[in-house]
């Protein structure tokens, strides 16, 4: 019938535009290559925005669009060429390798408790034992008998990679823990709740959450440095093969001794340390 | 001629109209059709059963049991009800029987306004006055079932006051002084007249009001600690099938992913079933 | 031992009053923490200004012309579709079996949870068809999350426009669908209006879908292909991180102040029809 034919000719054309509504290879629009897509680690991003802000002040023309979305989203955004640039928090397993990985500095993992906390000091076995399940009551570790509200990033998180390879081992993460997606909840979750316990991105403590001392070393950046403190992991910016001009623009930028200082005031280690 | 012309005009606006309205079927069966075509095959791959009664969700490694998430989206919708469903019959009951012209009038509108404030604002209220509350008064952490089911008590209380409203509402007046004539009181009338000649309706809006809290993410993702186990009790944090599609999809790749697209099937049949059974209720209504 | 049913009867009566004065309560209680914590940090430069530090200080601009962008180009794809439909529904089609498969799949779209909006619009938009993180994927999406309900208020408010209106346009000589654009669309305006409004109030208010689908970037968006926030995504941003209670309080108010705004108007031009044909 004549309608169903004008119907599918309008739908067919509906299809036929849709790829004209394609990014360009790269992540840039072909008409505007100075726009660089970048998204991944909750970790990364707020230290890539502040970056990105100093940036776009000096070269006024371009544009860094930044998500979140954790390590593993980043990585994939990277992979599908969804964006420029992936964040990511965590080393690249085997299957992921085949991006092209710049080490923008180094960054400490803390377990924090709350202020009104008294226990800040616990060894590595007993934080593990916390995240297993196996310990669950804080007057196990000294204090009231109260349960202990552990919190974990999801899966895909890259600071919860690293702590599951640097802290847990094999030793897998209780499903009875809480989890919540990002850096910033997880320590709004650690502030605001007398009994809990979270581990998260140096860069990111403040006086909001109490840091503690795993295995008697004090999480400070002088520590990670002499290699005292030992849960670190890379800030890696991931891109598909070269990146593209505009990208590796801002790429030099933040490995730059400006951008790099710029690291080194939030808490974060240069890459070169 | 001027006829004619019109007469094709008429046509032609015909043709492109059908075009407007099948494209919206289009649209919208796309999204049915898609979510079906990728969770599918986890189903066979993985098996339905393994998949739906599965304890374990761990899918980078191959465990992709959503039951946990099951039970505890059911928990907190029947939380819900039990904290919204009474009060809201309550409103909706004064706001037929017993409120008059002007206070319904400002009352009514008043609570269908609740419906329209964001699911994000509940919950960051939520976490910032009923979690810590919870956690003083009962104990944990206070993300848990009960904060959450507190707070999507509120968020489906407007669906279950205007359904219920509506039934109660298309109750005959023959009914109510059926039973005045008879001596009874007002509430006599009420509770054993109008509301179980209402029933069926207020049936639904309860159903209903459950769709609505089975498929709420947001406030739950803040709310409910989304730990993987079933909750013991309900101070205990869980994981809902909505919450558990937003904290994965940003990074889900492969059968990962695929196991999302398969909770989100588990989610629409259940909510196409609530669906349906709240309108079989209706009318069935009708019908008597 | 039988209570008086007087009493019970004064009692029930009273109860019911306070809890429905309790449930008002809450909405009101909502509105004011959130006005009275949220005032002291909005003002004409919260409004203009562009955030800074991840939105710990400076303003929502960015986000407020996001919404707008978003809302807007939702409204350009659905209401056409939408309001097509619902006239070829109801003057043009008599029921077949293709108008109940349309209906089925409207109703069926009813109470889809905004996450599966969220999975579709993700994996279909931003990721299949390439289109990214951008204006246009939450737009697409969120045209699909509007379209039923904008459909069956605009098929009601054609529904109810009496009869006789058309008959006597007919009965001048006007095709169909010159009576439809002229006597029964002014007719049935208000109605779809408030349709309209209501999926407005509710897009606005937004997330979960448009989160997955338009992104999260703090910029402002100047393109279809690019990212940005709403102020729902913005405020749950702030709200989660803990980045600036002062500033999610704000942005709430704006937020929640906009919807109401909307809520109210559509209720507004609602009793207007209601007075008209009662």
């Amino acid at each position: 019938m004549l309608a169903r034919k004008a119907t599918a000719l309008l739908f067919a054309a509906l299809v036929a535009a849709a790829p004209s509504c394609r990014k360009a290879p790269g992540g840039g629009h072909s008409v505007e290559s100075m726009t660089v897509s970048m998204a991944g680690s909750t970790s990364v991003m707020p230290f890539t925005e502040k970056l990105a802000e100093m940036f776009m002040i000096q070269n006024p023309s371009h544009v860094i669009n930044v998500q979140a979305g954790g390590s593993s989203a980043g990585i994939q955004a990277c992979l599908t060429g969804t964006v420029t640039i992936g964040m990511s928090s965590r080393e690249l397993n085997a299957a992921e390798k085949t991006l092209k990985e710049i080490v923008i500095c180094w960054d400490g993992i803390v377990v924090v408790v709350n202020s009104e906390n008294p226990v800040r000091s616990l060894s590595i076995e007993q934080v593990r034992d916390i995240y297993s399940g196996k310990t669950t009551n804080w007057k196990e570790l000294g204090w009231i008998d109260r349960g202990i509200d552990a919190v974990t990033r999801e899966e895909g998180s890259g600071t919860r990679g690293a702590f599951e390879e640097l802290v847990m081992k094999k030793v897998e993460i209780s499903d009875a823990i809480m989890v919540q997606d990002s850096n910033g909840s997880v320590k709004e979750v650690v502030a605001s709740d007398p009994y809990a316990i979270g581990f998260l991105s140096l860069g990111m403590i403040d006086n909001r959450v109490a840091p503690v001392k795993i295995d008697g070393v004090d999480p400070t950046v002088a520590n990670i440095k002499k290699k005292a403190y030992r849960i670190v992991r890379p800030f890696l910016y991931l891109t598909n093969g070269e990146p593209p001009p505009a990208a590796k623009f801002f790429i030099d930028y933040v490995l730059s001794k400006q951008g790099q200082e710029i690291l080194r005031k939030e808490g974060l280690i240069p890459a070169n340390e | 001629m001027n006829d004619n012309r019109a007469i094709l005009k008429d046509r032609v606006v015909r043709v492109l109209l059908a075009g407007f309205a099948v494209s919206s079927i289009l649209f919208l069966f796309l999204i049915f059709a898609f979510i079906f075509i990728e969770g599918l095959p986890l189903f066979y791959k993985a098996g339905v059963g393994k998949i739906i009664l599965g304890m374990k969700w761990a899918p980078t490694r191959g465990h992709f049991g959503i039951f946990p998430m099951i039970v505890s989206s059911f928990m907190v919708t029947v939380g819900a009800l039990v904290i919204g469903g009474p009060i809201g019959l309550a409103c909706a009951t004064y706001l037929a029987e017993y409120a008059g012209r002007k206070r319904k009038l400002f009352l009514k509108p008043a609570l269908e306004l609740l419906a329209g404030i964001p699911s994000v604002v509940y919950g960051f209220l939520g976490v910032i006055y009923i979690v810590p509350v919870v956690r003083t008064v009962f104990g944990g952490s206070g993300f848990s079932l009960l904060a959450t089911s507190i707070v999507l008590g509120v968020m489906i209380m407007p669906t279950v006051i205007s359904i219920s409203y509506d039934s109660l509402m298309s109750v005959p007046r023959s009914y109510r002084e059926g039973s005045f004539a008879m001596g009874a009181t007002k509430w006599q009338t009420v509770f054993r007249v109008v509301i179980p000649a209402a029933r069926s309706g207020i049936l639904a809006g309860f159903i209903l009001g459950m769709g609505r809290a089975i498929g709420e993410t947001m406030a739950v993702i803040m709310l409910a600690g989304n730990a993987l186990k079933i909750p013991a009790g309900p101070l205990d944090s869980l994981r809902t099938l909505t919450s558990n599609i937003a904290l994965e999809l940003a990074y889900a790749s492969g059968d990962h992913r695929l196991g999302l697209f398969s909770t989100g099937i588990v989610l629409l049949v259940i909510i196409m079933i609530l669906n349906y059974i709240a309108n079989f209720v209706i009318k069935r209504k009708v019908i008597r | 031992m039988r209570i008086n049913p007087r009493l019970v009867d004064r009692w029930s009566g009273w109860s019911l009053n306070v809890l429905t004065w309790f449930a008002v309560g809450i909405l009101a209680v909502i509105v004011v923490v959130i006005f009275v914590k949220g005032i002291a940090n909005v003002d004409l430069g919260f409004i203009l200004k562009y955030p800074e530090d991840m939105g710990r200080h400076g303003g929502i601009f960015p986000s407020i012309i996001g919404t707008l962008l978003l809302v807007a180009l939702s409204l350009v794809f659905a209401t056409p579709l939408g309001i097509g439909t619902a006239i070829f529904l109801t003057e043009y089609t008599k029921a077949t079996r293709f108008t109940t498969i349309l209906r089925f799949g409207v109703e069926s779209l009813a109470g889809i949870p905004s996450i599966i909006y969220g999975l579709f619009g993700f994996i279909f938009f931003v990721i299949k068809l390439d289109m990214g993180w951008s204006l246009i994927s939450g737009a697409l999406t969120m045209t699909i999350m509007i379209l039923p309900t904008i459909i069956r208020t605009a098929e009601e408010a054609i529904k109810s426009v009496p009869r006789n209106f058309r008959m006597v346009s007919f009965s001048l000589g006007a095709t169909r669908w010159e009576t439809t654009i002229r006597v029964v669309l002014p007719s049935a305006a208000p109605g779809i209006l408030t349709g309209i409004m209501l999926s407005v109030g509710r897009a606005v208010g937004e997330t979960a879908a448009v989160i997955f689908t338009m992104g999260s970037s703090l910029r402002l968006p100047t393109s279809l292909m690019d990212s940005g926030r709403t102020m729902a995504v913005h405020f749950y941003i702030l709200a989660r991180e803990g980045i600036s209670m002062g500033n999610a309080y704000a942005t709430a108010l704006v937020l929640v102040a906009s919807i109401l705004g909307i809520n109210i108007l559509a209720y507004y031009i609602m009793n207007r029809v209601i007075s008209r044909y009662s």
